[in-house]
């Protein structure tokens, strides 16, 4: 049997009423003598799309939970709509989440597991049927209802999951890092599709993920989160180009940490006059947080000895060691090969960069 | 934008499972071949058989061997039910009656006291999850009869607030059935992520009600089978404690009845093996049945 089929546009009948507004005011959470939210605060308009970014134990996931209702908050206030829930149960918030780890219910079937919310809301089953098949029909698995999640691969279970959370018109959509258990070609196709459903439904989405590649890529706005609270939170575009802490400008794209000076709104980087990026540090020693797409390659100017070049498709990314011994990466395009030990020139593209103090 | 133009929907779409075909399963590591698996189970086979063939055999016998050779027939099987002999196995068919008895009870001691404190250990209280490991586990370290031992002091309690029926045997059971209930359910909670399949059910506007009866119940039931069955393996071949408390089970009868009939206690052997077997096929099956597989919809 062909499981190849078309989508019908079905998102009229599975768009929530209108986007919702949800809002974090100071959300602590305390686990047993460790705060793992210090105070968050976050507004999300309707409809829009946030991606929470951090590394492992920055308290993304707590944060995406304390929303759902699955944990519940030591102190703060959480509104959707402007209606304070944070003591509502999660059975009775209204959201719709997508987990990390597979979670069809594995004695259902594609199609039950869909029904399930609905059946939880009284739904009659004429309807029921109906919605989850338009919900399955909208994740491209309207003719594998009847399967059920050991007949899956990965990426369809999630499509399963990701159909489930919509089909009761959720206010808003969790997903808690959905895409970190596929493998990588599923993990773009699906994070592409999750995008455009969103964008189709116009619902509300929070989604958790340590992958900045996945969060630069479909969020409307990018929260980067660090010890327990939003250490930046902007568009894509503003938090790789400008970096509002040291943390966001190594944690979010690649950056060289370079030794400057810094001098008013002028810093001095490798003998090279830039512009500082908003406002940090006094003037004095500093490290400078350069992109490898700032540093050029050129005919003349700062030494430099290419130690290896990486081919990485539609760019190249080379490691060069300058006269000092220290290392920085510079990318370029990919018909330009430097083999490792010549010897190339750098430029720096007079961008402006982010500072933080240097510590002895 | 169209949701009929997206290629990459087409595309993943394309991801078929294809389950190896039945009965097939692939070799791994220093797994034994075709050949090697079938000594395997001829000689495990042969052991189990010896016995119950043995058994058999002396429970079919009629009369003494003459010149050498024994006659057979169903002569035992037919007096228990004969006019004649009527009363005189009314010990072993009450202690039978019992022993069914204690079996319910002992399985709903399972379901309405491990049960509940298994799942809400696992999912609302994890600390107390070891605590509870340890008091399930401990009965199996201790001989059975250091147990009467206590039990008997509790047990002249138990007499004077209920008299001493037969089924207040079942509290007794209840312990040292505690280690073979908790592993199976234990497995099977560890088996199926029960935390996602919980909150995945909640996030979805199920109550904890609607969460236990349609999801966790349900994905619980094989570990639920199979300790409900061992349960019962068990009872029935629980001998020592109701004999120093002086109860009528079908072992403590079996014992009585072997002095005077031991063919007749041969056969009722007989039949409780085999219906340990049976039991021990059933779990088989319950556990390796998948949703949606034609052995699924047989034990459904």
């Amino acid at each position: 049997m062909s499981t190849i089929q078309r989508a019908t546009p079905v998102t009229a009948a599975l768009a929530p009423d209108q986007g919702s507004g949800v809002e974090l005011r100071g959300v602590v959470k305390d686990y047993a003598g460790h705060r793992a939210l210090t105070g968050v605060n976050l507004h999300m308009a309707p409809g829009e799309f946030v991606a929470l970014l951090g590394p492992s134990g920055c308290g993304k996931t707590t944060v995406l939970r304390a929303l759902s209702g699955l944990e519940t908050i030591t102190a703060g206030r959480i509104l959707i709509d402007g209606r304070d829930v944070a003591r509502v149960p999660v059975n009775k918030r209204d959201i719709g989440m997508v987990f990390q780890s597979y979670s069809l219910f594995p004695h259902m079937s594609a199609q039950q597991n869909v029904e399930y919310g609905l059946a939880m809301r009284r739904v009659d089953r004429v309807t029921r049927r109906q919605r989850a098949a338009d919900a399955l029909e909208l994740v491209g698995l309207g003719r594998l209802g009847e399967r059920y999640a050991h007949q899956l691969s990965g990426g369809q279970q999630q499509r399963v999951a990701l159909a489930r959370a919509l089909v009761t018109r959720p206010k808003v959509l969790l997903l808690d890092e959905p895409l970190s258990a596929l493998d990588a070609k599923v993990r773009v196709q699906l994070r592409d599709e999750i995008r455009r459903i969103q964008t189709e439904l116009g619902i509300t989405t929070l989604f958790v993920t340590h992958d900045q590649e996945e969060a630069l890529a479909v969020a409307d706005r990018v929260a980067v989160m660090r010890e327990g609270n939003i250490e930046q939170i902007g568009s894509p575009e503003d938090l790789y180009t400008r970096p509002a802490t040291a943390f966001v400008a190594t944690f979010v794209g690649l950056s060289n940490a370079v030794d400057a000076e810094l001098s008013g709104d002028t810093v001095t980087v490798l003998g090279q006059r830039l512009p500082r990026l908003g406002t940090g540090p006094a003037d004095g020693p500093v490290i400078a947080y350069v992109r490898p797409e700032d540093i050029l390659l050129a005919s003349s100017g700062i030494p430099a000895t290419v130690v290896v070049s990486s081919f990485l498709g539609s760019l190249r990314r080379t490691q060069v060691r300058l006269e000092d011994g220290s290392l920085l990466h510079v990318q370029h395009e990919v018909g330009v090969a430097p083999a490792p030990g010549e010897n190339v020139h750098l430029a720096l593209a007079a961008r402006p960069v982010a500072t933080a103090p240097r510590h002895a | 934008m169209s949701v009929a133009n997206a290629p990459a929907q087409n595309e993943l779409a394309r991801e078929i499972v294809n389950p190896l075909p039945r009965g097939r399963m692939p070799r791994v590591g220093i797994a034994p071949g075709p050949a090697a698996r079938g000594v395997i189970l001829g000689l495990a086979a042969l052991f189990f058989l010896v016995p119950l063939i043995g058994l058999a055999e002396f429970s079919l016998r009629v009369g003494q061997p003459v010149d050498g050779r024994q006659a057979y027939g169903f002569l035992h099987v037919a007096e228990l039910f004969a006019p004649a002999t009527a009363g005189a196995y009314q010990l072993l068919f009450d202690g039978i009656g019992n022993s069914l008895l204690l079996c319910v009870l002992t399985i709903a001691i399972v379901l309405l006291l491990l049960l509940p404190a298994m799942i809400l250990s696992h999912l609302r209280y994890p600390r107390v999850k070891r605590v509870l490991e340890f008091v399930c586990l401990l009965p199996i370290t201790v001989p059975t009869i250091v147990l009467v031992v206590g039990f008997v002091p509790v047990y002249s309690v138990v007499a004077q607030l209920f008299g001493s029926p037969p089924w207040t045997l079942a509290f007794a059971i209840g312990v040292i059935v505690l280690p073979f209930a908790y592993r199976p359910i234990a497995a099977n909670m560890g088996a199926v992520e029960l935390h996602v399949l919980t909150e995945a059910s909640r996030s979805l506007g199920a109550s904890w009600g609607a969460t236990l009866a349609r999801i966790i119940l349900p994905n619980l039931r094989r570990g639920i089978f199979a300790a409900a069955f061992i349960t019962i393996a068990v009872v029935l071949g629980e001998y020592t404690i109701a004999s120093f408390l002086a109860q009528n089970t079908f072992q403590t009868a079996l014992v009585l009845l072997q002095r005077t009939d031991p063919y007749v206690a041969t056969i009722f052997s007989l039949l409780a093996i085999m219906l340990g077997i049976v039991l021990l096929i059933v779990i088989g099956r319950v556990g390796a049945a998948r949703p949606g597989t034609r052995a699924s919809r047989r034990i459904r």
